[in-house]
């Protein structure tokens, strides 16, 4: 005899389409016009601060920088959707989700310019660190969603990996570890057909990315990325069951730009496979949407981006005017400052070779 | 020829595939993309898919198939994109590769080598600019070797893929470009375990390898100092015959590395002179090498990484002593 053991399906949701229409039945009860309006706001000021730190890196203002463009619905749309007690750990991509939680953009082009300090995160923007090591800063958030609920805390912890992460052991144990313990766990998984130079079809022969979340018993949907409305939805519906156990969300996007600034696109992928996302952009279909009720026009926009542009231009300005204290890189290893490391520090002070 | 590291490691690779089809590349974005530092740039297009190998991205599966290939009568070349993501694959390396010979006792081994860039200085971010040496020679069974020039690049290269043992690679990030020399097209081998004397003097021993070989040839030639300098070239097994030659005949010994000071390679060389030439010393040893905390974000590694003011003081205080 032979019967099925198991059997499931992966829907993919979207709410908004590419000509900006809505289907109603899935829009979440509590997005209103002005909620899409700063959305949209929002994914503008990502992909404006996306363009100033690719600039500043071209002139040596920045180190090697991961660019977001294509990817601000997956990133504001589940940014938006997490409740301000909500947590997040990023990996690397997500300048977008640190700027939707208020990480004070000065801190963020810290980091870009390459300093610790730029990872000293205010307490209400409940979030991590920028993690580079792909998948390792995943069973951390199954960790602090464990502590959630040990803690009683009713947060729940949205974590990001790539389409590429997917295949690292990390990925695999960190759904498992939240499956076993009901973490309330949302991983988001931000599938940009990309990982550096090797495409989605290269890196697992499953045909969803959420689909993996199957082998750990636990909920996987699979949402278009670019629609900032389906990524909310979808994030929004997974925090309000994360109490009862994770939940997997691939959100299907696509890498615009270079992997980073150190990387050629060129020598892997053709231009017309670009091309062919262009029509698909994010930010396109809720400016077309928003113009056909009127909200916004092409001086409306001009002034939201200046005021923007702005506001970008004082954090940069406030960022290169910190000077590091070497010393900052001794007193910041243990919690206490062992004879060895002092004696070092000691060491570095009086020679001078700290030019 | 001239080459810098970069072809000279290419071209070893391209003779080592022609002359043993049991040669295979893997690792992530090695094939199409050439690698991120262009390494294996053009084989893909020479030998194929199926020796030329993308892999998902997944340390400890590059690490853990390599081995098994090896195991199988192949010799995997594997690349880690960064030596600070080889961590996600350090159980198969300390776990198998070192092990599987001994564990068998020699009836079976790991012909497999293990590329990875090493070393900062080039301003990259978090886990870039790792030194790593040190873990991968305490085990034992893994031989480690970090190149410091194209010539023996190239030649390490070709002994190793020659060879019937697992074989960490080192390659410095900052010397891949840094200069060309004039590398022989053909094959040729540098032998493992064999320091090179790069110059000869009589007042003291300046022990280094990686990127801090070019720091150390620039110091003493502008401090005009009599000094023997000897690259390691292979960190384990190291040339102690070399070392104790030249400490016994200078007594006064520097060494300097890139990777953080304590339980370093330093630490090793001077424990060991410490037991084997005690006596012929006229100064005490000294090391010169990071601070002993994790390399920081490239905003500080100038504080960081020795420069050559650094070095200069050491030696100044090594014969001053
Ligand atoms: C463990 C590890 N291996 C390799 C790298 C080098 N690397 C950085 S990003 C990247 C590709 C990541 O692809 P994906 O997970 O799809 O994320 P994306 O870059 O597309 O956002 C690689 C291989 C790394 N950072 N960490
Ligand atoms: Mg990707």
């Amino acid at each position: 005899m032979i019967s099925d053991a198991y059997s499931t399906d992966i829907k993919l949701i979207q709410v908004m389409d590419t000509d900006g229409k809505i289907d109603d039945s899935l829009l979440p009860k509590n997005i209103n016009d002005d909620k899409i309006l700063e959305m949209y706001r929002m994914m503008l000021y990502a992909r404006n601060f996306d363009a100033k730190v690719l600039s500043l890196q071209r002139q040596g203002r920045a180190v090697t920088y991961a660019p977001l463009i294509g990817e601000e619905a997956t990133q504001i749309g589940s940014a938006m959707a997490m409740r301000s007690n909500d947590i997040f750990v990023p990996s690397f991509r997500q300048h977008a989700v640190f700027i939707a939680r208020g990480m004070p953009l000065d801190l963020i082009f810290l980091y870009w310019r390459g300093y610790e300090e730029g990872n000293i995160i205010p307490q209400n923007v409940k979030g991590y660190p920028v993690i580079v090591p792909v998948s390792t800063q995943l069973p951390h958030a199954s960790g602090i969603a464990f502590a959630q609920k040990y803690l009683k805390t009713g947060s729940a912890v949205v974590t990001y990996v790539g389409d590429g992460g997917t295949s690292e052991g990390d990925f695999y144990e960190t759904m498992n570890f939240a499956g076993v313990w009901d973490a309330p766990l949302v991983l988001i998984i931000e599938n940009n057909q990309w990982a550096i130079s090797v495409p989605r079809s290269k890196q697992t022969m499953a045909q969803t990315l959420a689909q993996k979340a199957i082998a750990a018993g636990i909920n996987a949907v699979q949402v278009d990325g670019n629609d900032v409305l389906a990524v909310y939805k979808a994030t929004q519906d997974a925090i309000t069951k994360s109490q009862s156990g994770p939940t997997v969300i691939e959100c299907v996007t696509y890498r615009m730009s270079l992997h980073t600034t150190a990387d050629d696109p060129t020598k892997y992928r053709s231009d017309s496979e670009v091309e062919a996302w262009k029509v698909k952009d994010p930010i396109l279909r809720v400016r077309k949407y928003l113009a056909s009720k009127g909200i916004i026009d092409e001086k409306i926009d001009k002034e939201i981006i200046e005021a923007q542009t702005a506001e970008i231009d004082a954090a940069v300005e406030k960022a290169e005017q910190f000077k590091p204290d070497p010393s900052a890189m001794f007193t910041n290893v243990y919690s206490f400052m062992p004879q060895v490391l002092q004696n070092e520090l000691d060491n570095a002070k009086t020679s001078n070779f700290w030019v | 020829m001239q080459m810098n590291m970069v072809s000279a490691l290419n071209s070893a690779m391209d003779i080592a595939m022609k002359e043993n089809d049991k040669v295979v590349l893997l690792g992530e974005d090695i094939a199409k993309d050439g690698g991120v530092f262009r390494v294996t740039d053009g084989l893909l297009e020479k030998y194929g898919s199926g020796r030329v190998i993308d892999t998902p991205l997944a340390e400890s599966g590059i690490a853990g198939t390599s081995i098994g290939m090896a195991l199988s009568g192949l010799h995997p070349i594997a690349e880690m994109q960064f030596a600070g993501f080889m961590f996600l694959a350090f159980s198969q390396i300390i776990n198998h590769a070192s092990r599987y010979r001994s564990r068998t006792r020699s009836s079976m081994s790991v012909p497999v080598i293990i590329r990875t860039p090493v070393s900062g200085g080039v301003k990259t971010l978090e886990h870039h600019s790792d030194s790593p040496e040190a873990y991968y020679s305490h085990i034992g069974g893994l031989i480690v070797v970090e190149p410091s020039n194209p010539y023996d690049a190239k030649g390490l290269m070709l002994k190793a893929v020659h060879m019937n043992d697992p074989v960490v690679f080192l390659e410095p990030t900052k010397l891949y470009r840094l200069f060309k020399q004039d590398v022989p097209e053909e094959s040729y081998e540098v032998e493992i375990g064999k320091a090179n004397k790069m110059r000869e003097g009589d007042a003291l021993t300046v022990i280094t390898y990686g990127t801090m070989v070019p720091v150390v040839n620039d110091v003493v030639k502008s401090s005009n100092l009599d000094a023997d300098i000897i690259d390691l070239r292979t960190i384990n097994p190291l040339d102690e015959r070399t070392i104790l030659e030249s400490v016994k005949k200078t007594g006064r010994v520097a060494i300097v590395h890139e990777a953080s000071l304590s339980f370093g390679v330093g630490a090793e060389i001077s424990a060991m002179i410490a037991e084997k030439a005690m006596f012929d010393l006229q100064a005490p040893i000294v090391r010169i090498a990071s601070p002993s905390l994790p390399y920081p974000f490239p905003g500080y590694e100038n504080y960081y990484v020795p420069n050559a003011q650094k070095v200069a003081q050491g030696l100044d205080r090594l014969m001053k002593a």
